[in-house]
Parts: structure tokens; C-alpha cells; sequence
């Protein structure tokens, strides 16, 4: 069981969250503008990284916020919790850290 | 055949080759859809100059995690059309290889626990026999009869409320079964290459010519892809992307036992399925972590909720042991059907999708797939299973039949 640091309620087990997928993935702007492939690609097409992977959880039987995780696909480790709205730490500053514990 | 003991453990079934510098055709993937993928390819196309790359052990991956359930109890045509052909294939199949891998149609149970269940079930039985699928619904003492160990007392949580029933569906021993594929894929002159990880692929334009391995580059006409969880990687070394994504799919057996179990018994709603294996092991799934992961193992609470719900269901379980974990990862669609046909790269070719049940369709993965890769164009089964639904919206929706939440 994954241990999460929600950025408001601190660590917690992973049974208190719930998982969003891919993080940064942006409601197209003009949606009526979208070929069929790009729309297919919005609904459908998600990176399915091996490796550090951005992507959201939501803290539900907690605060009930929403966050982002840096997370490695391969290990699990959590390598960032980050705010919505903010950018995706550098990965590769990020796995430079790991070993120290990033894990906020 | 006989499904009541197992024979001695086998001799070698097959060469381990050096990769020769170029094939006809080469599948990446040594698991089961992969080696049934070779074995048509050799058997109905005359291809044989093929290879078979394996980045670990032969089905070493998927194939030996999976929990064996073979069954074609799906809703739409398409699917019940593609399962059935699978499910008529296994059925000849274990002649055709001359290997007894324990084929045992003792009938496969999908339990209702919920009004939206009990509809949902009879609505997939109407479907299943329109489409010559065999299929029953069962209410509760029914139930009882044909497994009297199972729990169908009103005070539990989830009562049983009745099941779909398909007495030709059942078990396999995986294991047997590649093993049967890969003796006959050797015997027809396919190359099984073990310890061979494809690290990238040689273009000509948008055609694929070649694949870079760990074992040097191999020169080719044509590739399939057959790497379940690892697809995504792979694509991405070709330049396209799959609208998949890998789960952590756990499983677990108990000790040996004596005979308890005389069918195979699934809940989608309580999440657990339960058979019990050739040698007693009593074997359980659950339903995917909900994370992305390649680690090939989940979360321990995945694996207490299924223990609790197979325990409520089969109180006699509750005395067992929890021998050994594991898990796989599988390669889930957003409409829980499988994808079976060309990729937007010239001459590759793409059997991915298969999510959390694609042991029961390795026949049919392996006759479409080997069908598309020696024409160049999907078979009639696997037509509607094109990478091109997701941009049609031809989706084929079988959350409801594939029993374990994607």
C-alpha cells in the first residue's frame, strides 16, 4: 500500500485516496475546432509512462482536494506532491533527489 | 484427456537458437498470444521463417500470472464472436498440439448481487444464446446445487441473487499451453528467442524494416507486437502511441486441497473470482490496482478485499492460507475490449488491450493476429477490434462482461 502525503492532511494510506490518471491534461479549447484523431486523443489517448509519471489523486475521505503526485511507475516511489496548477517539477532534478527522500 | 492428474514435468519442447540476421517476420512477445500468434503464422500461412522474441523467460510474464478462467460469456456480437471462436479453439486445440495442457470445461459462474446486476445478467444470457454462446441464468438454489459450497444465505452483505452460467467454459493449465504452442511453433521451424529485448526498431520511412535487440539487430519484413503491458513502451520506441494503460493485476493461491470447488465462480460486484486448481490450490483474483504501474506487484489491501469477499461467499475458505501473491500488468482499453490490427507504422502490427482477460482469447488472439500480420488486412473477427474505433467511436463497451473493473 502506497503511504501519500496529502498536502493538506499529511500521510495517509493510499485506501484514503482515490487515483485521476494523467496529470496535465488540458480540456481542449476549442473542442468544436478538434479533427476526430484529436478529440479520440483527448478522450482516449493517455501517456502510459514507465518511469516517473505525473498524475493526479484526490484525498477522498480526507480534505477532498485534489493534487498532483510525481510517481515512478516502475518502483512506486513518490518522488513529488505538488499543487493543481503548478507546474511538473523537472523529472530528472526530481529522481536526483529521490535517494534523499523528496517525498514531501 | 483427462483433467484428474498431471503428467511428469516435460523434457526441453524446443531449441534455444542464436537470432539469425532476418526473418520473414518476427512477433515481440513470447507469451501465450505471441506463440499462438507464430504457430498460426507457421500453420495457416506457410510463414516459417519467423522468430519469437521474449525480453524474459518464455511466458514468463502474463501468462504465468493470470488465473486461467477461459469463458466466452460476452455482450456484444463482436466480442462473443471473437471469445466463441477462442473458446472452439481450445477446444480442439489441445488434439491439434498434441499436448493434454488440461483443458476442464467444469463451467464457469458469473454470481448477481444487485437488481442492476440480476438485469444486466439476464439481458448478457439473452445476448450469449442469439449469438450461440451457451449460457443459463441460475437462481439462488440453483446456484447452490451446481456449488454447494458457495454462501447463498440472505445475511451477508452482498447476497446472491442468482448467476449467468456456461457449462463449456472453465480452466487450462497456462503453463501446459505455452509450452504446447511453443513445441509445435519449434517443430514448424519458428525461432523462440528467450533473453531477447527489443531496445528499439529500424525504419525505412514510416515502414518498419528491422528491430534492435539485446542480441544484436534482426532484419525484417514484418513485426507484431504481443507485449500485453509493455505495448505502450514498445509503441513509443515506433514513433505511435496506444490508448492503453497498465495496471498492476494481482492474484493469489491458497495451500493445496482436497477437492472442494467443482466450478469456476466469479463476482464482479464483490470483486473476487475463485477455481480451484488441477493440483488443489485454491486460486483468486481481484481487480486491478487503480494506479498506473509496470512493477508487477499492487497494493496488500486489493488483496485483503478479495480475501474478505471470497471468504463471505465461501465460509469453508476461511481456514485456508494465503501461500503466495503475485502480480501482472495488464494493459487496459477504455472500452475493456482488446485491439487486434494495423498501427499508423507501415508493416507493424499491433495484439494489445487485452486487459484482464487475455489468456481466454489467446487461440483467437494468435489466429487474427497472424491472419493480419500475413495479409495485411484483420480477419472478419478482428475487424471491429481496430485501433481506428477510438477515432470512429465504435467502442465495444464490455465493462459488464469482462468481470473485473478496469
Amino acid at each position: 500500500m502506497l503511504l501519500i502525503s496529502c498536502p493538506n492532511c499529511g500521510p495517509r494510506d493510499e485506501t484514503e485516496f482515490h487515483y485521476g490518471g494523467q496529470a496535465h491534461v488540458a480540456y481542449p479549447e476549442n473542442p468544436d475546432a478538434l479533427t476526430d484523431r484529436q478529440w479520440a486523443e483527448y478522450l482516449f489517448y493517455r501517456d502510459n509512462t514507465k518511469g516517473a509519471f505525473a498524475e493526479r489523486w484526490v484525498h477522498s475521505t480526507g480534505c477532498r482536494q485534489w493534487f498532483n503526485m510525481l510517481r515512478d511507475t516502475v518502483s512506486y516511489d513518490i518522488q513529488a506532491i505538488y499543487k493543481m496548477g503548478e507546474p511538473r517539477p523537472d523529472a530528472n532534478t526530481t529522481a536526483a533527489t529521490t535517494s534523499e527522500g523528496a517525498t514531501k | 484427456m483427462s483433467a484428474d492428474h498431471l503428467p511428469e514435468h516435460p523434457d526441453f519442447l524446443w531449441r534455444n537458437p542464436e537470432p539469425k540476421s532476418s526473418y520473414d517476420a518476427v512477433i515481440v512477445g513470447g507469451g501465450g498470444h505471441g506463440l499462438a500468434t507464430a504457430y498460426f503464422l507457421a500453420k495457416n500461412h506457410g510463414m516459417t521463417n519467423i522468430a519469437v522474441l521474449e525480453k524474459g523467460w518464455l511466458a514468463g510474464g502474463n501468462m504465468a500470472r493470470n488465473t486461467t478462467i477461459i469463458r466466452s460469456n460476452y455482450l456484444w456480437d463482436e466480442s462473443a464472436a471473437i471469445y466463441e471462436h477462442a473458446l472452439k479453439l481450445w477446444e480442439i486445440l489441445p488434439e491439434e498440439l498434441e499436448y493434454d495442457f488440461l483443458f476442464s470445461q467444469r463451467g464457469v459462474m458469473n454470481l448477481a448481487h444487485t437488481l442492476g446486476d440480476v438485469r444486466e445478467s439476464v439481458r448478457r444470457v439473452g445476448a450469449n444464446k442469439l449469438n450461440g454462446v451457451d449460457a443459463e441464468w441460475l437462481d439462488p438454489q440453483q446456484v447452490k446445487e451446481l456449488c454447494p459450497i458457495l454462501n447463498i444465505s440472505d445475511n451477508i452483505r452482498y447476497p446472491v441473487m442468482g448467476a449467468t452460467y456456461q457449462p463449456r467454459a472453465g480452466i487450462a493449465k497456462h503453463d501446459h499451453v505455452a509450452w504446447a504452442f511453443a513445441r509445435k511453433c519449434d517443430e514448424l521451424g519458428v525461432d523462440i528467442i528467450q533473453n531477447c529485448e527489443v531496445t528499439g526498431f529500424l525504419k525505412d520511412g514510416n515502414r518498419v524494416v528491422g528491430v534492435q535487440t539485446n542480441q544484436g539487430t534482426i532484419h525484417t519484413e514484418k513485426v507484431g507486437l504481443a507485449a500485453a503491458g509493455h505495448s505502450s513502451v514498445l509503441a513509443e520506441m515506433a514513433g505511435f502511441r496506444l490508448p492503453i494503460q497498465s495496471h498492476p493485476l494481482q492474484a493469489l493461491v491458497s495451500e493445496l486441497h482436497e477437492p472442494v470447488h467443482p466450478t469456476v465462480v466469479m463476482s464482479n460486484h464483490v470483486h473476487v473470482y475463485v477455481s480451484q486448481a488441477h493440483k488443489g490450490e485454491l486460486v483468486m483474483g481481484a481487480g486491478v490496482d487503480s494506479y498506473n504501474g509496470y512493477g508487477q506487484r499492487g497494493s496488500f489491501h486489493v488483496i485483503e478485499h478479495q480475501m474478505a469477499a471470497g471468504v463471505e461467499l465461501f465460509p469453508i475458505f476461511a481456514r485456508a492460507h494465503v501461500l503466495r501473491t503475485w502480480g501482472g500488468i495488464v494493459d487496459t482499453t477504455m472500452d475493456a475490449s482488446p485491439i487486434i490490427g494495423t498501427t499508423p507504422v507501415e508493416n507493424m502490427f499491433v495484439n494489445c488491450g487485452w486487459g484482464t482477460g487475455g489468456f481466454k482469447g489467446t487461440p483467437a488472439a494468435g489466429l487474427t493476429f497472424a491472419h493480419t500480420i500475413a495479409t495485411g488486412t484483420p480477419h472478419e473477427l478482428n475487424k471491429p477490434f481496430s485501433l481506428e474505433r477510438f477515432e470512429t467511436g465504435a467502442l465495444i463497451d464490455e465493462h459488464g462482461a469482462a468481470a473485473v473493473a478496469h
